[in-house]
């Protein structure tokens, strides 16, 4: 008799926990560019469905139009994205805009620290304005522009013969820019296995944000900066300094003389395509693909290796990457922000990273055996310490866009000189600050 | 319907209605019928035209919903005609424009004279020609881009066979001087169908009679030609260049798949420099102004140009 009861009662316990769990369960869905991080994010969130009672959705984009998409998104307070890994970019116009949920009194509440994050990351994927304490994402996902190289090509004994004959000195990993553009140069055309191959795929693509975020590789190791003041608009001098011009010719020659034919609109895919397909020596992509990449069975594991963007006057590096925010148009914020407070957690970082996502957590990112965890984990720690990010402005679109079309003339269509595009950009740029007001 | 069925509806309608209606002139009810018509073509059409005028007078944003919105006047409009980059744009587009038509009406004339003879497969030939403009532009796109590849491009080594170059050796969508002819092809390829079909629905509508009447004058064949053929299908003709002009000058997709408007802005068309205004940028006041000078640009030389075409009819 007592048994029964205790059944009957261990059951009507289960129950109303069943009912209020189903009662408080909501349908979440994230929304983030298509790619290979993007399924690593859904097999961790299980963890999360399985906690919390709440079913996760995601709806995934292609980079190509995922600014466009999602933009339209927010712009139109649309309720389709309760969660938003949105690129660092957009910050600035998600916080002035009213997009995405100022998250300080949650932090405070459940004991998440910024400190607790790598600090290049809480700047460009969290704070507006810039570096100030005001929070409207969480670190997500550290990402910055990597190159990755045929590592049996620059082993094989007759290739390295050959380089050291052509240039007087030993095929390795390129230390500063000008010695991977003599690399690429001499790979160029090359055979190799019975096949032309070439130097390297670089970004060069018009419509979105990749010749723009190829570029920058180069710019900023030459040491361009945006203003001569952070803050100021101050763009004379800065953005058309004697190393821009020299960092953007050098782009252009290495579009000329050590990338493949055809790649005149090329971008992350073209650039995966290219190495994989074993046309080119080394090729600058994201390190959210290096996984991927290393796990290819025909052109990954042995036969690959990463390096960071090499420096040249200083180190720098493109800054990708993004951080997670709740958006304001969303019905279920609750859970939504229950969402980020899980994703927080260490022991939530530390298998993000082990599924294929960059943890930006410095529980991860320090941990004595991180370096070691994978191929270009020590690396992607080096990139991560000189990254610099394009401008964050809630005008970026319009910033991006000008430079995208007066990089693009010069590099690729070869109009005018690099002196004259990187004045005309800085016309571009002050006709949007003076329309924002800020000039 | 017949006679009963008539009486029945006639006195199914309740007494209050019928005696309205009995009361209504025949005009009212006509705008009755063409009321809702009416309605929906001023919500569709003139409410945002009027609209976007008002807009293309400020600085409107439509991705900053708080932000203050302020009347600049012509400012929109000057900067627009006083930037070079716009007239570059107009310059590809023209450029686009001309060349499209140009072969277009060339080829598809030529296709559909061929045609009309009448030969065995006729009909079978009719619709492979008609084929590609069944494809959806984004496909035809993507597979030119394909076929423009320069190492593996189908393109480049047909004419590396006809002229001995290296297939690699030179860039259809990446070349400055090719990029804009490589646009003119693939448009040529797709549309030609469609100026064919109407060349040759002109040239079947001229009675046989008229060239039985020549042939006893005794005129010969390419008198008949330019005497009879050309004058009698221009009308056709003419209406085709109105069609394919007005499509090609708002030319977006086909364009934007093949070459982003690249390389740098060289096939930057007007409609993808407007869509970038207005929904990359955002600038929806300056966007507003571009859509409306494209507007009156079309409006215009549309208007002469069908002034022209009922000229030609009425010959």
């Amino acid at each position: 008799m007592t048994y029964t009861k205790l059944a009957s009662a261990s059951a009507l316990v289960l129950a109303a926990t069943t009912l209020s769990t189903k009662a408080n369960a909501d349908d979440l869905t994230l929304c983030w560019a298509a790619w290979d991080p993007a399924n690593a994010l859904v097999e961790l969130s299980k963890e999360f469905e399985s906690q919390s009672g709440h079913t996760m959705n995601f709806e995934f984009v292609p980079w190509p139009n995922f600014a466009d998409r999602m933009l339209n998104e927010l712009n139109s307070g649309g309720k389709l994205c309760d969660l938003l890994i949105g690129d660092s970019q957009w910050i600035g116009g998600g916080a002035e805009n009213g997009h995405y949920v100022k998250l300080n009194d949650f932090f405070d509440a459940e004991g998440i620290s910024m400190d607790d994050f790598a600090p290049a990351t809480v700047y460009a994927y969290s704070t507006w304005p810039k570096g100030t304490p005001n929070y409207y994402a969480l670190p997500a996902m550290g990402d910055a522009n990597g190159w990755f190289y045929r590592k049996d090509w620059f082993a094989d004994p007759e290739i390295q013969a050959a380089y050291k004959e052509a240039t007087g000195q030993d095929l390795r990993e390129p230390q500063s820019q000008k010695e991977l553009l003599q690399i690429a140069q001499f790979f160029q055309g090359r055979e190799i296995d019975g096949k032309t191959v070439y130097g390297a795929a670089i970004f060069t693509e018009r419509g979105s944000e990749g010749i723009t975020m190829g570029v920058t590789g180069a710019l900023y190791p030459w040491g361009f900066k945006y203003e001569n003041t952070p803050g100021s608009y101050d763009m004379e001098g800065a953005v058309n300094s004697p190393e821009a011009v020299e960092a953007l010719e050098f782009y252009k020659e290495f579009y000329e003389t050590a990338t493949p034919p055809g790649y005149t609109n090329s971008y992350m895919g073209e650039s995966l395509d290219a190495f994989k397909s074993g046309q080119v020596a080394m090729a600058m992509n994201w390190f959210a693909f290096f996984p991927g990449l290393y796990a290819d069975p025909n052109t990954g594991g042995d036969k690959i290796d990463f390096f960071v963007n090499p420096p040249q006057n200083q180190p720098g590096s493109t800054l990708g990457g993004q951080g997670i925010s709740v958006v304001s148009y969303s019905d279920k914020q609750d859970a939504a922000l229950e969402y980020i407070k899980w994703f927080a957690q260490p022991e939530v970082q530390a298998k993000w990273w082990e599924l294929g996502g960059y943890s930006a957590h410095n529980s991860v990112l320090e941990d004595p055996g991180f370096v070691d965890s994978q191929p270009f984990a020590g690396d992607f720690l080096e990139a991560m310490a000189g990254v610099q990010d394009f401008w964050q402005e809630p005008a970026y679109a319009e910033l991006l866009l000008a430079m995208q079309k007066r990089i693009h003339d010069y590099v690729v269509a070869d109009q005018g000189t690099a002196q004259e595009a990187l004045d005309l950009l800085i016309e571009d740029w002050t006709e949007v600050f003076e329309d924002e007001g800020k000039l | 319907m017949s006679d009963r069925t008539i009486d029945r509806v006639a006195q199914a309608t309740p007494v209050r209605v019928a005696r309205k209606i009995r009361g209504l002139s025949d005009r009212a009810i006509a705008w009755i019928f063409i009321a809702p018509t009416i309605f929906l073509l001023l919500a569709i059409n003139i409410f945002p035209l009027i609209w976007t005028i008002q807009l293309s007078f400020t600085n409107y944003k439509a991705n900053r919903i708080g932000r203050e919105i302020k009347d600049v006047g012509f400012r929109n409009y000057e900067r627009i005609l006083t930037d070079s980059d716009t007239w570059l744009n107009m310059q590809a587009t023209a450029h686009f424009l001309f060349w499209t038509i140009f072969f277009q009406v060339l080829i598809g004339f030529t296709l559909a004279w061929l045609i009309n003879k009448k030969f065995k497969g006729n009909d079978l030939w009719t619709t492979i020609i008609v084929l590609p403009m069944m494809l959806s532009p984004a496909v035809v796109g993507n597979f030119w881009k394909f076929l423009y590849q320069p190492q593996i491009g189908l393109f480049n080594y047909i004419i590396s066979w006809f002229t001995g170059k290296e297939p690699s050796s030179f860039e259809m969508l990446g070349s400055v001087k090719l990029a804009p002819w490589s646009i003119v092809i693939v448009d040529t390829w797709m549309w030609t169908p469609f100026v064919m079909l109407i060349c040759l629905a002109g040239l079947r509508s001229i009675p046989d009679y008229i060239y039985e009447a020549a042939e006893i004058d005794r005129a010969s064949k390419l008198r008949q030609f330019f005497t009879i053929t050309i004058p009698m299908v221009l009308p056709f003709l003419m209406l085709a260049v109105l069609f394919r002009g007005i499509e090609n000058f708002k030319m977006f997709d086909l364009v934007v798949q093949l070459t982003g408007g690249g390389p740098g802005s060289t096939t930057e068309l007007t409609s993808i420099n407007l869509k970038r205004e207005a929904f990359e940028k955002w600038r929806t006041g300056y966007a507003s102004a571009y859509a409306i000078i494209l507007f009156v640009t079309v409006f215009g030389l549309a208007s002469i140009y069908v002034k022209a075409l009922n000229k030609v009819k009425q010959r």
